[in-house]
């Protein structure tokens, strides 16, 4: 006799709350801090509701300062407590790159484990929703670059809630990035109940033999979406969401790769120094012999990422890939 | 703190004369174009709402409450000067000269917008909160090595003075001693934040305190007092006497921006009281009845002639040609890098096999 899992049906960014709520309820010493996060339960309602359930000392209005807070929650975590920081959008966290690359990367390596840093960084990054001027850029390559942190980026709802939990009970700080062109685009069945999915493990999301496509966040439904025309061409694509984005998932990719012989990499963010390139140093590393053409990508320009007329352009499309693919099948 | 930054006011809710500068400084033209500069600007911005709302353009800044303060600033620049405004401050902008098609284009997602009309200093709009603040303090500095009158302005919210970026920004101007007048339109909030969550200050023009800055505290619906203030910081800053600090208190009657609903987190009422007793444009309507200005023909004429250029920029900026996906690669650098061509031309390749 199974007994029945109770489930919700939810969007991602349902699910981003979902996880927070979760995590609130269950230690005293989580709180979450950012810009608008109380009383308007934050600008894409991911806090919705928050406030009024654990109150203002958990869950907190900052100033507008985002060295402020992400500093302040570092100090808040070497002393115990479990801070869940909101940057509104992934483009306005520079003001507090200095306290993460400084501070949160190696307050456990500068004093041999006597302190650590138990904080996440959430933050909506990406571009496609018709965002104003630089509300769109995809800079998780800043952090996968980092050491001392994890990146972590789910592309789905059930995925968005066991990460986030994963990574507010992770020891070491975690930058959590959402993508925002997805926070409403689909549902999915949630565990109301507290479940992890395990940072730094990819999944893959359609099975197939000839080509390896490696994207996440809101790449993912580009990357299926063109597998799925090849289907219909006779072509059948591994397609992996590596929903970790440091560490990777050396496995997994090593995998994949030594079973198709063929990659598509996709990222929105720009080409150069993009963590597809770390994908690629994985295959070369894994996998060389197995490869039956060269690596293609699809991916974001070396350009500012652009004011929304353009955004069309920049971002990669479901035709951009079938291209690649047709490349690397046709080498 | 309030008994030592009181807030000046030219002419008070009712339209009555409370300064004595006024009368001196007046003239009845001044008056006439910067009643007509509000309604421009409060015209423009209810259909930039609309426009929205009918998806022809993206999301949209209202500054529906903030007129008299972006008016009575940007009227006190001269020719030459340069202005470092906000998302917020198109109100600003236009009057100092950026056309109505170009904040159109903005709000539609067009980088056209960012390049500033012949002749004119003005800089794309700051969207990093605060980051300008320190821009003004290096530009004011050129123009100060180069031996010119010229000076900056550079508008910031209330929010904006928690960021590192205003108090570096402050700071250097203080000790560069730089031509360049802080403009603080304090509204209240920051999107959702009131400004008793955001400082335990009680005013923003204390701040200037620290930087050993001069400031003044004004009433931002008082058009007149806003563009009095700004001048004489002006003068100062030409006369090589250093920055200034100036806090107009104002309000923002609608939401932050279209995707923002206010309700969420402040009661709307707050907004219909004000806009019925202190408004910008009201007041200034009051005392030109009170001094036999309001002379209805001129004023029905001024609004159709405003109302068609409205219309004609919506025209224009519905018939520009699509955004053209060259500009995206062709100004990131003076000259190319490969890498960048490389992509141009990989991209356009695959637009030709039917891309996109
Ligand atoms: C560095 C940075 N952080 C956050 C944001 C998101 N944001 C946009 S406007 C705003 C509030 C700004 O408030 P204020 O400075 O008072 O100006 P107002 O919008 O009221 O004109 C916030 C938090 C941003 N644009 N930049």
């Amino acid at each position: 006799m199974s007994t029945a899992v109770k489930t919700n049906t939810l969007t991602l960014v349902q699910a981003v709350t979902d996880g927070m709520r979760t995590m609130l309820r269950e230690h005293d010493d989580v709180l979450v801090l950012g810009e608008d996060v109380g009383v308007n339960g934050g600008v894409f309602r991911a806090t919705d509701g928050l406030q009024s359930e654990f109150g203002e000392t958990r869950v907190m209005d900052t100033p507008l300062s985002e060295a402020g807070f992400t500093g302040a929650a570092i100090g808040m975590a070497v002393n115990g407590l479990r801070p869940v920081v909101e940057i509104q959008f992934l483009g306005f966290v520079y003001p507090a790159y200095e306290q993460i690359m400084t501070h949160a990367s190696r307050i456990r390596a500068r004093t041999m484990g006597h302190y650590s840093v138990p904080m996440v960084i959430r933050a909506p990054y990406g571009a496609g929703v018709r965002a104003p001027e630089i509300h769109s850029d995809s800079i998780e390559a800043l952090f996968t670059h980092m050491p001392g942190i994890k990146v972590v980026c789910p592309s789905s709802p059930y995925d968005a809630k066991g990460l986030l939990v994963a990574s507010i009970e992770d020891p070491d700080p975690v930058i959590f990035l959402e993508p925002m062109k997805s926070y409403r685009s689909s549902r999915e069945e949630v565990p109301e109940d507290k479940y992890t999915v395990k940072i730094g493990k990819g999944k893959r999301v359609m099975e197939g033999d000839d080509v390896s496509i490696f994207a996440w966040g809101a790449m993912v439904p580009v990357a299926e979406k063109a597998a799925k025309e090849m289907t219909e061409q006779g072509v059948t694509c591994d397609v992996i969401d590596l929903r970790t984005l440091y560490p990777l998932d050396k496995d997994l990719i090593a995998e994949s790769v030594q079973k198709t012989g063929r990659t598509v990499i996709l990222h929105e963010a720009h080409r150069t120094g993009g963590v597809g390139s770390e994908i690629q140093s994985i295959i070369n590393d894994t996998s060389f012999l197995y490869q039956k053409a060269p690596v293609e990508y699809v991916t974001g320009f070396d350009t500012p990422v652009p004011f929304f007329a353009y955004e069309d352009h920049y971002l990669p499309t479901s035709n951009r890939v079938v291209q690649a693919i047709q490349k690397v099948i046709n080498f | 703190m309030e008994n030592q930054f009181p807030m000046k006011q030219w002419i008070d809710e009712e339209g009555n004369v409370v300064s004595e500068e006024f009368q001196k400084n007046v003239t009845e033209d001044l008056v006439k174009q910067i009643y007509r500069q509000l309604v421009r600007i409060r015209s423009f911005d209810r259909k930039c709402i609309s426009l929205q709302r009918q998806g022809r353009i993206g999301t949209y800044a209202p500054f529906e409450g903030q007129e008299g303060a972006q008016v009575g600033s940007a009227y006190a620049l001269k020719d030459n000067d340069w202005m470092y405004p906000t998302y917020r401050d198109h109100g600003a902008t236009m009057t100092f000269g950026h056309s109505l098609k170009n904040i159109l284009a903005y709000w539609n997602g067009r980088n056209e917008a960012c390049v500033p009309p012949e002749g004119r200093h003005i800089f794309p709009p700051a969207v990093p909160i605060a980051t300008q603040l320190p821009h003004a303090a290096g530009t004011a500095f050129a123009e100060k090595r180069k031996g010119t009158e010229n000076a900056v302005i550079c508008y910031f919210g209330d929010g904006a003075t928690s960021e590192g970026d205003f108090h570096e920004g402050m700071n250097m101007a203080s000790v560069l001693q730089a031509p360049v007048v802080y403009f603080n339109q304090n509204n209240s909030f920051a999107i959702s934040v009131p400004i008793s969550k955001q400082m335990r200050s009680k005013t923003i023009a204390q701040k200037a305190l620290s930087y050993d800055m001069p400031s003044v505290r004004v009433d931002g619906n008082d058009v007149f007092a806003v563009y009095f203030e700004t001048q004489k910081a002006l003068d100062r800053a030409r006369k090589g006497e250093g920055p200034s600090l100036i806090e107009a208190v104002t309000w923002r009657y609608g939401a932050h921006t279209t995707a923002d609903d206010p309700t969420k987190y402040r009661d709307q009422k707050e907004s219909d009281t004000r806009r019925e007793k202190g408004d910008p444009i009201l007041r200034v309507e009051l005392y030109m009845k009170k001094h036999g200005l309001y002379d209805e023909a001129w004023i029905e004429k001024m609004k159709e002639e405003v109302s068609s250029e409205i219309d004609q920029a919506i025209e224009e900026m519905e018939a520009m040609p699509k955004a053209n996906p060259e500009d995206l690669f062709d100004y990131v650098f003076e000259k190319p890098t490969w890498t960048i061509e490389e992509q141009k031309k990989a991209y356009f390749a695959s637009l030709e096999r039917g891309g996109m």
